[in-house]
């Protein structure tokens, strides 16, 4: 199989004051289809994704070494202007956290702050996002309701709404479902399943069978080191590390 | 009974003692006012300032106290805030975590917060003879700015603290710069807060005589300009308890309830006026 790189990390290391949570991590993340992230907690899954947007940046005592390419530019270039690269990526945390506002504007907010101010063009924007994110119908009579209403469930499918808005080409999700009940955790997977032709989604998460579902291209990572990376079959059905075995058969964790 | 249910009633008890202490003070203070306050209230007090004689007993009222400290307070409200909001965001959104200027600032206005306040009064002053001012408005509502100052900065600071950094980060995530994120995200959130701060910081400054005795002085009629002196409810009620006629002293309960009645009026209505934009709250 042939993959198209989109992120490139090149000997990245990443220290939490004297800890270091990713060692010399070298990889191609290719392009569109879903990316999982799996291994142990602590292992340094989240610090990998919030290093794609740096939101590491705003972590206490955070050193980092090395690059991060995105189509070909460094992000962790001093002069590289940190709210287009975030423009690029939308985040979906382990928890919900809509903004205090309502659900109408919680989507039309990124647009909003980069320039978009026809109000018919956000109603558009709005609709589209909340229909591509599964959440329309169960909204679109209550658009100005305060978005701390809703449920748990579509609270997240409102954040992955919202992060689609800024039209990002890539989908940042660490642990999207780890606080979702097993329904809403579906309704999200689906999501990406739907979306993955046209964004590279970049998924963490600890749940193997989740990662089974979900994965075109798998990561193992262990104590902040890079084991093992390769298509999902190749990963899951074959793997070259005893460690990823392992892990697979539920020895390590 | 074994030790650990004797434990439990000891305590059990001494905090009710504690809250019925408090619950009595407050209510035996606003008794008092009202007891001793509203018999000597007449339409006259909030009507009409000061006529010959009023500190002997004579007609009159207390409209230009009233008047100066409304505008006083609220000037130094307006100050004070323009002040700490910007600082408080620093502290919070701006400023590297766990550095060593937020650490200093915030002592410092711990150690500002237990500054007395005739102090900020006496420091007004001195700047005041420095300059070759004379007591006005307008350097009142320095002072007593500057008084406020850290007490609505520090509690401001406590609920912007409360936010997670998870709301931060996801505004972040959408390309949003730190002001934006400040101003749209941090500020409306901590509203309440905010609001309550603004409160605390009004109340402080509404109530304090100290610091204006210098800086504002005192003046029969109500104030035009901030460069004339001006009357505060605090300095009427002290010159009116401190005559040797007892109708007039009861004028001075009648002045304090009219003081904790305007507090109580913008607390409120600040509240009302607030909460069509703190629903949005994420809790």
């Amino acid at each position: 199989m042939e993959f198209k790189t989109h992120i490139s990390v090149r000997n990245l290391n990443v220290f939490y004051g004297d800890q270091q949570a990713l060692k010399d991590i070298t990889i191609d993340i290719p392009d569109k289809g879903i990316i999982v992230i799996i291994g142990p907690s602590g292992c340094g899954k989240t610090t990998l994704l919030k290093s794609f947007n740096r939101l590491i940046d705003s972590t206490d005592g955070v050193r980092v070494s090395g690059e991060v390419l995105v189509d070909g530019e460094n992000i962790f270039d001093p002069k590289v202007e940190v709210t287009r690269i975030r423009k690029k990526m939308g985040l979906l945390s382990q928890n919900p956290y809509p903004l205090p506002m309502s659900i109408y504007d919680n989507v039309a907010y990124g647009p909003r702050i980069h320039g978009q101010k026809n109000k018919k063009e956000l109603g558009r924007i709005v609709e589209h996002y909340l229909r591509e994110s599964g959440l329309w119908e169960e909204v679109k009579d209550r658009l100005r309701s305060p978005a701390s209403r809703l449920s748990v469930g579509q609270q997240q499918r409102l954040c992955l709404a919202r992060g689609l808005a800024v039209e990002p080409e890539i989908i940042l999700a660490d642990e999207p479902t780890s606080a979702l009940d097993p329904k809403s955790s579906r309704h999200i997977e689906e999501s990406f399943l739907r979306l993955k032709e046209r964004y590279t989604t970049i998924v963490v998460t600890h749940i193997l069978r989740q990662a089974k579902r979900l994965a075109d291209y798998v990561i193992f990572l262990y104590l902040g080191e890079l084991i093992e990376h390769g298509p999902a079959e190749e990963i899951f059905e074959n793997p070259r590390e005893e460690m990823t075995r392992e892990y697979m058969k539920g020895i390590i964790s | 009974m074994d030790r650990r249910r004797i434990e439990e009633r000891i305590f059990k008890g001494l905090m009710i003692f504690s809250t019925l202490v408090i619950l009595s003070a407050l209510v035996l203070i606003l008794a008092t006012v009202i007891v001793k306050g509203l018999p000597a209230m007449n339409v006259a007090m909030i009507t009409q300032t000061p006529k010959g004689g009023y500190y002997l007993g004579k007609e009159g009222g207390i409209l230009n106290a009233i008047v100066g400290s409304v505008y006083l307070a609220g000037g130094a409200t307006v100050l004070s805030i323009l002040v700490s909001l910007p600082v408080v965001l620093y502290l919070n959104v701006y400023a590297k975590k766990g550095s060593r200027l937020v650490s200093f600032t915030r002592f410092s206005f711990d150690v500002l917060w237990g500054v007395p306040s005739i102090v900020y009064g006496a420091f007004g002053f001195t700047i005041m003879l420095f300059f070759g001012l004379r007591a006005s408005l307008l350097c009142g509502i320095i002072a007593v700015g500057l008084l406020v100052l850290p007490i609505m900065s520090r509690a401001m600071d406590e609920v912007i603290r409360m936010i997670p950094k998870e709301l931060l980060d996801a505004s972040y995530s959408l390309g949003a710069t730190r002001f934006e994120t400040a101003f749209k995200v941090v500020v409306r959130q901590a509203l309440p807060g905010i609001l309550t701060a603004v409160l605390i910081g009004f109340g402080r400054g509404i109530g304090d005589a100290a610091s204006v005795i210098f800086t504002a002085g005192f003046s029969d009629s109500i104030p035009y300009s901030l460069l004339r002196p001006a009357a505060t409810l605090p300095l009427a009620i002290f010159f009116q308890l401190g005559t040797p006629f007892v109708e007039v002293q009861d004028r001075a309960y009648a002045s304090a309830f009219i003081l904790t009645v305007v507090i109580l009026v913008i607390s409120v209505a600040s509240r009302l006026l607030t909460r069509r934009f703190t629903r949005h709250i994420v809790r």
